[in-house]
């Protein structure tokens, strides 16, 4: 039963959207719709699944001192840190308590995973907790500096949260991705070696696309290299491309099928 | 002198009276001075429809060409298309339009208060900071002279957000009131529609240019789109043919009424459902084949045979396997394919005794890698091997992700990692990081813009389809062959397909290669 109820919800569900996609009624397509919805609810509560996950990940991390044990209390301070400027206000000029009430708020958090962490001393870092706790607890109530937003997305404007993503994440990712460059062009030196024929074969048509954008060759050479570089895009590369798709297409149908029919089951362990 | 103005009148009339007689249709106005084209001539054989294969709210027109379009007077610069709307659409137009800027100015209002307070709290903290606030504050529009200074910004912000914090109540509270009249009168249209030609009008709905014959009159489905187009109601269009002078305009041809509606079936699919249900019994034939013990031959992939190889490595050496099952979410059929070679990735090293490292972008993916990883354990005899933390969540923020992998591979030097799944712009930082950890790599996906990346940094690469395969590739299960070979079929019969579409179209027998055509 345990085995068979998933592949019966499986079953059915599968072939609903297998035609469903030959159905184009209104009523068909809100089924769909509201079944996708599913995925976000369902999406929601995995999200709090993840987040502990992580947390154990980092406790495990600091209470085994494994490599770069340290940063893990700063992604716990980071998440915790988040949460609360998405759910907090301000309302004036002031801060007032504010940023106390955050550290409190972290502190707390961090003595819980220190107390999950330890070996000893766990009462102590249970106390600090509570300390923490209670002392957030107060600023809470009597700081009318800011307020709490828990019901709607107002915090998501929040000043420190937006100040937050903008000028600390977004430059961070902004260089994660700007290292792309610097490995195009190491992974670009490995696969353009001329060990073979066809390495060479790729060496040349590389250089010719990349020609094809240097202005300074189109009075020597004319349109010869921009014919050739639209030809080797437009014909042995699209012919490859199509083969990729179609059989990725294939591949796709007899997932599907395998799925649905029960054949592949090892996605549900 | 006379006798001149006598001759230059004479041949005037001449002149005239020629010309009158080569076109017959020209008229001469009450004057006798301004000839008047008269209006083209209708167009015939309207007809409306519901629009096929949609999900309903559309109706398409057609018509036969008016007779001086292209030929006769020549006069047809357009066909203009109207409906007829009853008054209640007006209303139902005024009450959707006050409910959709309620909504927006109280959106407005929540997102303005904050920022204005803001504004507010930097003039009050340096008065210097006039010019650089990030909210506009009203100024007397009728005065020239005026010169904004700091005080008049600090009055004026705390008005505005006096007004936008009493305001934002009022409106809050006028919204469900307004929703349910809307929703009345929504109710009352296809009645409203009933009582055509009384009580509505119509209403100009586009144009086509002369020559075509037919127009798709289609709108949302959602009622609260202000371009929403009711089902099951009657509905009337009227078409008329415009000349270049839009007051000459044909007689106007009338048709209805007409429903739209949904339907249920996609005729325009037709040849896609046949190919599945072919793939279909193709691959329950060969799953019947393969049951029955018969030996099927598929070809080797490089990337599945490292795959042991690898794990083997991994083992010899003391250090963990990392598999990335990508960005995909867990609906993805490349994730899916993933969590099967998981499975058995995780089955072999569960036998070996090998640490597995899954770090994951989706907490469903996690939840459910989590549960693959476990059985594979469970199913390897080593159910008390499993470290629940192996499968673990790290983020949803593409890059993060990036740096949270990254830096798993190089402080734990993983022996192996496999890639598999749906990859985007992250594929090459975490393959190059992997090289440059010395890690043996094998990756899979079917995102073709990031194959080229996996080929050049990774030792082996399962390209497109052949990370569906890689699953019955590592079982070896016959019932997972079979269903492999029935994919090899379809593709056989897809190149043979295509080929025979070339050469019938090459030599003007188009006819086979529209019957597999594909609308929607």
């Amino acid at each position: 039963m345990k085995q068979q109820f998933p592949r019966l919800l499986v079953l059915v569900f599968g072939a609903f959207l297998l035609f469903q996609f030959f159905m184009p009624h209104e009523k068909s397509e809100w089924l769909y719709e509201y079944l996708l919805d599913w995925i976000i609810i369902i999406g929601i509560f995995a999200l709090a699944i993840g987040i502990w996950s992580l947390i154990r990940v980092h406790v495990d991390k600091i209470k085994n001192k494994k490599i770069g044990w340290q940063y893990s209390y700063v992604t716990l301070a980071g998440l915790v840190g988040f949460i609360v400027f998405g759910f907090t206000i301000r309302n004036g000029a002031e801060w007032g308590w504010y940023f106390p009430f955050v550290l409190s708020v972290v502190g707390m958090f961090l003595m819980i995973i220190q107390a999950m962490a330890s070996r000893a001393k766990v009462a102590m870092f249970a106390g600090l907790a509570g300390v923490f706790a209670l002392t957030a607890l107060l600023i809470g109530i009597f700081d009318k500096a800011f307020s709490f937003h828990f019901a709607t997305s107002e915090g998501l404007q929040a000043y420190m949260f937006v100040h937050s993503f903008d000028f600390i994440l977004i430059p961070i990712f902004a260089t994660m991705f700007s290292l792309l460059a610097f490995f195009i062009a190491s992974a670009a030196y490995r696969a353009f070696r001329a060990r073979s024929i066809m390495a060479t074969l790729l060496l040349l048509s590389a250089i010719i696309v990349m020609l094809r954008f240097n202005p300074y060759l189109e009075p020597v050479f004319g349109s010869y290299i921009s014919q050739t570089s639209s030809w080797l895009m437009n014909v042995p590369n699209l012919a490859a491309q199509r083969a990729i798709v179609m059989g990725v297409g294939l591949g796709i149908v007899a997932t599907g099928l395998k799925v649905i029919l029960g054949i592949e089951r090892k996605y549900m362990g | 002198m006379r006798s001149i103005i006598t001759f230059v009148a004479v041949l005037s009339l001449c002149v005239g009276a020629t010309a009158l007689a080569q076109t017959d249709s020209v008229l001469v106005d009450s004057a006798g001075v301004t000839p008047v084209q008269p209006p083209p001539a209708p167009v015939t054989n309207l007809q409306a429809v519901d629009t096929d294969n949609d999900h309903g709210h559309s109706i398409t027109l057609t018509w036969d060409l008016s007779v001086d379009d292209g030929k006769g007077q020549n006069n047809v610069l357009s066909y203009q298309i109207f409906r007829w709307f009853p008054s209640l659409m007006d209303q139902v137009d005024s009450l959707r339009g006050e409910r959709s800027n309620a909504r927006s100015t109280m959106r407005a209002f929540r997102s303005d208060i904050p920022r204005a307070e803001h504004a507010l709290n930097e003039l009050r903290e340096d008065p210097g900071k006039l010019e650089s606030i990030r909210f506009e504050v009203s100024i007397p529009a009728d005065d020239s002279a005026f010169v904004l200074t700091t005080d008049y910004a600090i009055t004026a912000l705390q008005d505005t957000i006096a007004v936008m914090t009493a305001r934002l109540p009022e409106i809050k509270d006028g919204l469900e009131p307004l929703q349910i009249r809307f929703e009345e009168a929504l109710a009352q249209l296809p009645e409203a529609h009933n009582q055509y030609p009384n009580d509505g009008d119509w209403e100009y709905l586009g144009a086509v240019v002369a020559g075509n014959t037919s127009y798709e009159n289609s709108g949302s489905k959602d009622f609260t789109a202000p371009d929403f187009f009711p089902d099951y109601t009657d509905l009337y269009y009227r078409v008329e043919a415009v000349s270049a002078d839009t007051t000459l305009r044909s007689e106007a041809i009338l048709v209805g009424p007409v429903h739209s509606s949904g339907q249920w079936f996609h005729t325009g699919k037709i040849p896609v459902l046949i190919f599945v249900l072919v793939f279909f019994v193709l691959t329950v034939l060969f799953v019947q084949v393969a049951k029955k013990g018969k030996e099927l031959y598929v070809r080797p992939l490089a990337g599945i045979e490292a795959v042991d190889d690898a794990i083997g490595r991994a083992t010899e050496m003391g250090r963990p396997i990392l598999y990335v099952l990508g960005l995909g979410s867990a609906d993805m059929v490349a994730t899916i394919a993933s969590f099967t070679i998981l499975g058995r990735v995780a089955k072999k090293v569960a036998e070996y005794q090998t640490p597995i490292i899954v770090p994951c972008y989706d907490p469903i993916v996690m939840a459910v890698a989590q549960e693959v990883v476990k059985s594979s354990y469970l199913d390897a005899g080593r159910p008390d091997d499993y470290d629940e933390d192996a499968v673990h969540f790290v983020t949803n923020l593409q890059f993060a992700y990036v740096a949270a992998v990254n830096g798993t591979m190089l402080r734990e030097l993983p022996a192996t990692n496999i890639y598999m799944g749906k990859f985007f712009a992250e594929s090459l930082l975490l393959a190059e990081t992997g090289a440059l950890a010395g890690s043996i790599q094998i990756a899979g996906t079917d995102e073709i813009a990031q194959i080229p990346f996996f080929i050049v940094a990774c030792d082996y690469t399962l390209i497109g389809e052949e990370l569906y395969a890689a699953s019955a590739y590592l079982g070896r299960e016959p019932i997972l062959l079979g269903s492999l070979k029935a994919q090899d079929w379809a593709k056989a019969a897809i190149v043979i397909i295509a080929i025979v579409g070339m050469l019938t179209t090459a030599f003007g027998w188009p006819g086979f290669a529209e019957a597999f055509h594909v609308s929607g």
